[in-house]
């Protein structure tokens, strides 16, 4: 007991590390309380199964959708979608991010247009775009692309502008051409904060891509969500949010690896 | 060759709310091909600028600086530079790092790996020219640092209190090897410190400087023989110098504080 008590008050000191088995008992437990709470207001009666269904109507739901496979052409249909738009931001705001933080002309040319939009709701602008672009897979992806468009730019500038002048400095002094410094010194030193900023917009970018499937779409996981609404089947919303975040997770597990594996320098010690 | 000539230099900072700031004032200094010299003075009194205006990473307010009669005009790989901290790309490996200046200048990959092995050698880290920057230490990170700096074969080399941030054993130990390794190479050295017994220890001629604006107050000969030892900081003749020094510094570390205050 006096054990227990001992390791409770040193796993609150700040900054403390834990044993492994105490972080596992304790993510486990508060998984535990939060699906037994599930289970014991829905299976409890204490609300109406209509609008919160219980884990086992989600789970047949689940199966359904799986076997039938609108949940495959769904999901495919959401990933194409938000890939297509991210890849488009990204690799137009990444060279043109890194000039901003590095070249003041740059910045001064666009940090004004760019504060100005950023802080434009995308959401505002889904009106405009639909009648611009009708609700195909274009206008998904221009959604996409200026939520994340602005924010990206803003943050690969801040990710550039952070590059140590000392690695400038040292490189010049070494004998470095102004090209050579853009190219084998601010490229490379900005390749983790890029790949952060990735990792962190990409959750952005899937908030864009539900907004813009319930909005107008006749495909993906937001669309699904919303014909799901549509006949009050309340678990197969449950069932949408679960794989949206699901994949969410994945993509950002993948950002978390290509950086291991391909950036072992970067490792904080 | 690689005679430093630094003329009436003027370094100032305009400032919208205060007095211009005077970092240099009429500075001169004359350092001959292959000495060690080394600038003493206390903190903010402009030594670093000095030095970045000699690299040609900074521009001077007025005067010149010259290496073997050719004005200073930008950075250029015949003025090396060891910085405090921060310098090394650690995205490449400690090899790397010491081929990026020799790799810059289109040599053969060969003999680019063959110089930088020597060096990486010379500062006493060859089990260690693959491994990346965050995996050393401070210390070897100088190592490094000077390793990256000797292989492009600089006409003189600038360092800017690269010990500055190691602890004083570690410090003890790098003094000893650049040493070595300048009594070996025989190159012109401006090394810029706070640390009087670092100066002593390491320079032939040690250069004073003044408090803000900075200009020097006095110069030293060092004369003790090479290979120099560190008991050499325990004899009279050490301490008598640095009695010197520090006296001519007292005044202006004093004269710093109360300019700081004003």
């Amino acid at each position: 007991m006096v054990a227990v008590w001992a390791a409770i008050d040193k796993a609150f000191t700040p900054r403390r590390s834990i044993s492994p088995a105490l972080g596992l008992c304790t993510s486990t437990a508060v998984a535990a309380v939060i699906i037994s709470g599930w289970c014991i207001a829905t299976y409890g009666g204490l609300v109406d199964t209509l609008f919160f269904p219980p884990p086992h109507r989600v789970v047949l739901a689940f199966w359904k959708v799986l076997l039938n496979g609108s949940l495959a052409r769904n999901a495919w249909a959401s990933l194409v979608v938000i890939n297509l738009g991210f890849l488009l931001s990204s690799v137009i705001a990444i060279p043109l991010g890194i000039m901003m933080g590095s070249f003041r002309i740059v910045s001064a040319a666009l940090e004004p247009v760019v504060n100005f939009t950023r802080y434009l709701p995308v959401t505002s602008m889904i009106p405009l775009l639909i009648l611009w672009i009708g609700i195909g897979l274009n206008e998904k992806i221009a959604v996409i692309f200026i939520g994340t468009f602005f924010q990206q730019l803003v943050m690969f500038s801040d990710v550039s502008a952070r590059v140590p002048n000392e690695l400038f400095n040292a490189a010049y002094t070494l004998g470095a051409n102004r090209r050579q410094v853009v190219m084998r010194v601010l490229l490379p030193a900005t390749l983790p904060g890029v790949i952060d900023t990735l990792r962190v917009t990409m959750g952005w970018a899937w908030t864009y891509l539900v907004v813009a499937e319930l909005v107008a779409s006749s495909s993906g996981l937001g669309y699904m969500s919303m014909q799901a609404m549509r006949g009050l089947h309340a678990d197969l919303i449950f069932v949408a949010i679960l794989v949206i975040g699901f994949l969410g997770l994945v993509m950002d597990q993948i950002f978390k690896w290509i950086k291991i594996v391909a950036l072992p320098w970067s490792r904080q010690r | 060759m690689g005679t430093v000539t630094v003329d009436s230099l003027d370094l100032r900072f305009a400032s919208r709310h205060a007095p211009d700031v005077i970092a240099l004032n009429n500075l001169s200094l004359e350092i001959p091909d292959k000495q060690f010299a080394v600038i003493v003075g206390p903190s903010g009194c402009g030594k670093s600028s000095l030095l970045d205006i000699i690299a040609g990473l900074r521009e001077p307010s007025g005067g010149v600086c010259k290496l073997d009669e050719q004005p200073v005009n930008g950075p250029g790989k015949e003025r090396g530079m060891v910085f405090q901290n921060y310098s090394l790309f650690p995205w490449l490996s400690v090899l790397k790092n010491v081929e990026f200046g020799l790799s810059l200048q289109g040599r053969s990959a060969r003999e680019t790996t063959e110089r930088a092995r020597y060096y990486v050698n010379a500062v006493g880290l060859s089990s260690f020219e693959n491994a990346y920057p965050n995996q050393l230490s401070g210390g070897m990170k100088q190592r490094v640092a000077i390793a990256r700096s000797l292989a492009n074969d600089p006409e003189v080399m600038l360092m800017d209190e690269p010990f500055g941030a190691l602890d004083s054993q570690t410090r003890t130990v790098m003094q000893q090897l650049l040493l070595g390794i300048w009594e070996k190479e025989q190159k012109t050295v401006l090394f810029v410190t706070h640390d009087i017994d670092e100066a002593l220890y390491l320079g032939e001629k040690v250069y004073v400087m003044s408090a803000r604006p900075g200009r020097i107050i006095d110069t030293v000969s060092v004369d003790f023989a090479h290979p120099r030892s560190y008991e050499l900081s325990t004899s009279p003749q050490f301490i008598e110098l640095k009695r010197r020094i520090q006296h001519s510094l007292h005044a202006e570390v004093h004269k710093a504080l109360a300019v700081a205050a004003a």
